[in-house]
């Protein structure tokens, strides 16, 4: 992709920063003093459970409301202050699935390119429909597509003035499977050429298998805020699952810290993977014969579970 | 440079443009059915002013009561359907200024007004002719009116946030304000109370200059009109300006 916008931020300008941003409707506190800073060319989950914010940060980011306090802008345009630059910068998906239901795909796309001030680039517009598998669609009246289609029409015209940063805001909600990995492809390479992204998504192994970097929000605040990598290896652990031949009991050490499943089978937290040898070879010392042995990855789920019940303290770098 | 402007405005055109059965050739044939009832009930009635017949009073009257009417459908329709369906976001996205979306509107809707005011007179020349006797009046009443009810369509449209205070907005204000402005009957045959309760009205203004473009008789002095319709349509326009402005009811 000619990527024009995705080196459009000046060296080590953050491509998003959010400070102290709070916000109230009424006398609910949807957000209650966000800090956040993106930098460029990341892939970013903005996770949380439903009601947690998310949306409503986005909307600010997006200009389509006002904070209560705080600043926020896109590659150190004030969203405020300098809300024409700062929008040219960003593409938004917006959650709600929202259409005109006046126009044609191909219309919608060339009249969203215009409001940015940029003639319909032809060219780009046929890329992004190839891409999104909209091309057979592209003369098709918006109101004659099936939800995931009029979603990716959405990430279409986010797209269509080439911004440099990208927020998505649960993209995949009602979206099949093949079209999720095709969408997810198409968004990697723009992030492999330099666009920073920024997603939400209750799917939590997209974000896992996709973000370098994750942030949970919870009741209007951030309440984690690391690496992927990092947060796996802090909240979640590999863990082996096993059932025993007979039904028989466990060797009292390992019962102690087994979590009992369905079925009669038994889960174990490991420290690591090391230590699948070292329960394998208690439970054949005992006389047991292990069956049905499956290893499960730490994932990003558990750590959100842990994180968002309060069992976890979730770190958040100052 | 300006082509967010443009786009908004393509757009809007396009919108109307595309159901031009429901927005242009719809007020087109009530007008005339106005006209036809009207002009019939009304025959024995002498003339309004030397030379001009109640059938030709009422032509000018009819046409403008519908530009107006188009004019303020026009943006108040498109901002509360695109409100109510959420689709609005893809003009809060993007980098257009203020006056960009405001202008764009505004033109919008005095495209329809005068489109159904061109087609009503066009289709009536069939019935009988009449030619303007001072066009460009015609003309700048037309502009200034179709603006003012445009504007008043978006500021109602900026307003209201469901169809049924939309619908309450036009039954209650537009509705009343254009039936008892003049339309069917010259004020001079009001008694002196009505009389100066019209006054009040300012779609008097615009239909009463409007049709002294036509005739050359008006109840009120043209120039007094034209700068009672110029002034409100500046007053109506600044306030919008200062409504886009603060995003109030578009952007929390
Ligand atoms: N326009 C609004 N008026 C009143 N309350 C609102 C509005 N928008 C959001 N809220 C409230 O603010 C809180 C945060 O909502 P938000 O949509 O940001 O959550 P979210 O994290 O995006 O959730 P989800 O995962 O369900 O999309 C919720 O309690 C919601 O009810
Ligand atoms: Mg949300």
């Amino acid at each position: 992709m000619p990527d024009r916008g995705a080196r459009a931020g000046r060296a080590g300008e953050a491509a998003i920063s959010i400070q102290g941003v709070e916000k109230s409707f009424g006398a609910l506190r949807a957000l209650k003093g966000v800090d956040l800073q993106v930098e460029q060319g990341e892939f970013f989950a903005l996770l949380g459970p439903n009601g947690a914010g998310k949306t409503t940060l986005i909307s600010l980011l997006a200009g389509l409301s006002r904070p209560d306090a705080g600043r926020l802008a896109i590659l150190g345009h004030d969203t405020g202050s300098d809300y024409r630059a700062a929008r040219r910068l960003v593409g938004i998906v917006p959650q709600e699935l929202v259409f005109d239901p006046f126009f044609t795909v191909r219309e919608t796309l060339r009249i969203q390119s215009g409001y940015f001030g940029i003639p319909p680039d032809r060219a780009w517009i046929d890329e992004l429909l190839e891409n999104l598998q909209l091309t057979d669609k592209a003369d098709a009246n918006m109101r004659s597509l099936s939800g995931g289609m009029k979603r990716r029409v959405l990430v279409a015209q986010a797209l269509v003035h080439r911004p440099p940063v990208l927020v998505l805001d649960e993209p995949t909600a009602g979206v099949d499977v093949e079209l999720r990995q095709t969408l997810w492809k198409f968004i990697r390479r723009l992030n492999g050429e330099g666009h920073t992204i920024l997603l939400t998504t209750h799917y939590l192994e997209e974000a896992q298998a996709l973000c370098n970097r994750v942030a949970m929000m919870k009741e209007g605040r951030i309440v984690a805020l690391d690496t992927t990598r990092n947060l796996l290896a802090a909240h979640s652990h590999p863990s082996l699952s096993f059932g025993v031949a007979g039904d028989l009991p466990l060797p009292p050490a390992l019962a102690a810290r087994a979590q009992a499943l369905p079925g009669g089978r038994h889960r174990l937290a490991l420290g690591d993977f090391a230590e699948v040898e070292q329960v394998l070879a208690a439970c054949r010392q005992a006389g047991l014969q292990v069956e049905d042995l499956e290893v499960g990855q730490a994932d990003l789920e558990e750590v959100f579970v842990a994180i968002v019940s309060g069992a976890a303290q979730g770190r958040i770098p100052s | 440079m300006m082509l967010g402007f443009r786009t908004l405005l393509g757009k809007e055109v396009l919108r109307f443009w595309k159901v031009s059965f429901q927005t242009l050739l719809a007020p087109v044939v009530s007008t005339l059915l106005y006209l036809l009832v009207f002009a019939q009930v009304m025959s024995a009635r002498s003339e309004v002013w030397p030379g001009v017949s109640y059938r030709e009073f009422l032509v000018p009257g009819l046409a403008m009561m519908a530009m107006l009417q188009n004019a303020f459908a026009n943006s108040s329709s498109s901002l509360i359907q695109s409100k109510v369906s959420g689709n609005l976001v893809f003009m809060l996205l993007a980098p257009l200024s203020p006056l960009e979306i405001f202008a764009a509107y505004a033109l919008a809707a005095m495209a329809r007004g005068m489109a159904v005011g061109l087609a009503v007179w066009l289709v009536t020349l069939f019935f009988f002719p009449h030619v303007p006797a001072h066009p460009l009046e015609v003309l700048l009443f037309g502009l200034l009116g179709t603006l003012l009810t445009g504007v008043l369509g978006m500021l109602a449209g900026i307003w209201a946030e469901k169809f049924d205070q939309m619908a309450a907005f036009q039954n209650f204000l537009i509705m009343p304000l254009t039936f008892l402005a003049g339309v069917f009957y010259s004020i001079r045959a009001l008694p002196p109370f009505w009389q100066s309760v019209s006054r009040f009205n300012p779609f008097l203004y615009m239909i009463d200059g409007f049709r002294h473009g036509f005739f050359g008789y008006s109840d009120v002095a043209p120039l007094e009109s034209l700068a009672i319709v110029a002034g409100s349509a500046i007053a109506l326009s600044c306030s919008a300006l200062v409504l886009l402005s603060r995003g109030w009811r578009l952007r929390h």
